[in-house]
């Protein structure tokens, strides 16, 4: 199959959906896809060989913080080139309802689309104003996949209709058999009496609610005197530790920042791995990869962990912000080794629907299922347009749907005046 | 009535000539200031205005249909978000609407592209006018809200309230350069 990815946001920058968007690509190839990448990107930068540049991104500031978009007549004109020159099967558009690429690829497409939401949380008033501007670039969509159970209730409350879940993909494997660091494990002396708690991302900020975690470690140090946290990420770490007592401070050792290999090696040394965060998260990526290890994960029960933590089955959940519980939490996982391992077992068991062997499958079926049915619509339609009229089977219900999403589609294109004026002699 | 004349009369006479004199100054200072309040109110509707016109053509522009759906989405959500802002988030919100103007419209091609079509033109030049006006009347509004202080925070007019309860008004601060085709 060929296949065009569209990623609105620069490909230079790290991100969850570039991440999405890369791990994607690879796999698809993988599986004998032709696959090709249309994304922001310095024209100097090296890229891998399936992303096709559209010219550097503009640092705009929008819906409360600044992102890096194209948009504009050069990038509508590069979209356009690229779709003519690739002859897709299928367009699968990434965040459509950010003002960059996607969008510009889903007005110029007269192709099967799909369309990935990943997450979507503009404020409400913008949203409004940003509805009835979307709409006519949204009903070319064919399929809409949401990446979280969370991104897809934003998706009918705030834009209207629904879309399928699929999550994102990890590669569990790579979690899997990453090699673990002495270091980080606890000797064999301190079994009873401590432990390593690992904590993993930008750790300045307060969502990711390091200082929750830093609230409950006294508690923890009383119970178990040798637990150490370990700290993986970016950050100012002279700033955390400034106002803590020193015994607190000397459990805490800060790792730098983190490397994908580190990360995983982490998880895997580690008797429990703590996510505190106090909002803000959409899905809950790094809980799934930190299960795939497989690790113990003690987590705030936001609405997001909870789905991927099956509600506690595959890890512990502690009432958001609350630093006493998690201390209680973390006693019980330290002292429980058989819990610990009942709590792996499930872990594993749980990731197994977001490996990207899963993912790529769903995905693909829903590219299938898209061509093949546009396909049908689009011979039907042919057909009915060229053979002579017979009252009987014009009647037909297949044949006046089929008419009828001709017809809707067709209103679509008309409402943006410049949409198809390049690819119209496509279909 | 006989007037008796003292050695303090004198003294008397010019007390009370001073004391009226210092009156008078007062009541002409009182009036100086209840003229730049009233300057300075004239000068905040003008502001008012400018910012809501300019506001007004960019969302006109995003949805004439002479613009990519992607420039209209972030005109359109920068144009809303800076006329609906209440008054502590307004300085950010129009200084958002300012520089997705600019990123839009510093695109020499993106100008062009809108110029050569039909609807195109009349409206950029509203929004060029519009942009400039947004700095001037910044300006002014500023400049009267600095004078206000000055005269407010002169001994005579805080010993004596002569400000009465007219509050304080802060200054606008705002990116407000508008894009380069607007700047000429």
């Amino acid at each position: 199959m060929k296949i065009g990815i569209v990623c609105p946001y620069s490909w230079d920058i790290p991100g969850g959906v570039q991440f999405h968007v890369r791990d994607l690509a690879v796999h698809l190839i993988g599986l004998g896809h032709q696959v090709s990448v249309l994304a922001p990107a310095d024209d100097d930068e090296p890229l891998p060989a399936y992303v096709v540049s559209a010219g550097r991104a503009v640092p705009v500031p929008y819906n409360g913080s600044v992102a890096r978009l194209s948009f504009g007549v050069l990038s509508a004109a590069r979209v356009r080139r690229w779709l003519n020159e690739g002859q897709f099967d299928v367009l699968h558009v990434h965040e459509p309802g950010a003002p960059s690429l996607s969008l510009l690829a889903c007005w110029s497409a007269s192709i099967p689309i799909v369309a990935t939401f990943h997450t979507a949380n503009p404020r409400s008033r913008a949203a409004a104003a940003a509805n009835a501007m979307l709409q006519p670039a949204f009903e070319k969509i064919n399929a809409r996949i949401a990446v979280s159970e969370y991104a897809r209730r934003f998706l009918v409350e705030h834009i209207g209709g629904d879309a399928v879940v699929i999550p994102n993909g990890v590669d569990v494997d790579f979690f899997a058999k990453s090699q673990p660091n002495p270091d980080w494990q606890t000797p064999p002396a301190q079994r009873d009496t401590g432990g390593t708690i690992a904590f993993v991302g930008r750790f300045g900020e307060p969502r990711k609610g390091l200082p929750v975690l830093l609230a409950a470690l006294p508690e923890i140090l009383a119970a178990r005197p040798d637990t150490r946290l370990l700290i993986l990420g970016r950050g100012d770490a002279e700033e955390v530790v400034e106002d803590l007592p020193a015994p607190v401070r000397a459990a805490i050792t800060f790792l730098g920042m983190a490397s994908d290999e580190d990360k995983a090696r982490l998880f895997r040394s580690v008797d429990v791995y703590c996510a505190p965060n106090t909002g803000g998260e959409s899905f809950g990526m790094i809980l799934v990869e930190a299960m795939s290890a497989p690790a113990v994960v003690l987590a705030s029960d936001l609405d997001a962990f909870s789905l991927v933590l099956e509600g506690g089955e595959a890890g512990v959940m502690f009432p958001n912000g609350d630093a006493s519980a998690l201390a209680t939490a973390a006693i019980g996982l330290l002292a429980d080794q058989a819990r610990r391992e009942t709590l792996r077992v499930a872990a594993t068991a749980a990731v197994q629907r977001y490996d990207w062997s899963v993912v790529a499958g769903d995905i693909l079926a829903v590219y299938e299922m898209v061509t093949e049915s546009t396909a049908q619509v689009t011979n039907e339609a042919w057909e009915a347009a060229h053979r002579p009229a017979t009252p009987g089977r014009s009647a037909s219900a297949g044949r006046s749907a089929a008419a009828n999403l001709g017809r809707l589609t067709s209103l679509a294109r008309a409402t943006w005046p410049r949409g198809n004026d390049d690819n119209e002699g496509d279909s | 009535m006989r007037v008796v004349l003292t050695d303090y009369s004198g003294t008397i006479v010019l007390a009370i000539a001073l004391l009226f004199l210092f009156a008078l100054y007062l009541s002409w200072t009182a009036t100086r200031l209840d003229r730049l309040h009233l300057r300075l109110d004239a000068a905040k509707i003008a502001l008012d205005a400018q910012l809501v016109r300019r506001a007004s053509v960019t969302l006109e522009l995003a949805q004439s249909g002479v613009l990519d759906p992607a420039t209209s989405l972030l005109l359109a959500t920068a144009a809303r978000e800076a006329r609906d802002a209440h008054d502590e988030e307004r300085e950010t919100a129009e200084s958002v609407l300012t520089r997705d103007l600019r990123a839009v419209f510093d695109q020499a091609e993106q100008v062009a592209y809108v110029r050569s079509t039909r609807v195109g033109p009349p409206l950029l030049d509203e929004l060029a006018i519009a942009a400039k006006r947004v700095q001037l009347s910044r300006q002014f509004y500023n400049e009267s809200v600095r004078s206000v202080r000055q005269l407010r925070s002169h001994r005579l007019v805080r010993a004596f309230r002569l400000a009465g309860r007219a509050p304080d008004k802060p200054n606008f601060d705002i990116d407000d350069t508008p894009p380069e085709f607007a700047r000429k």
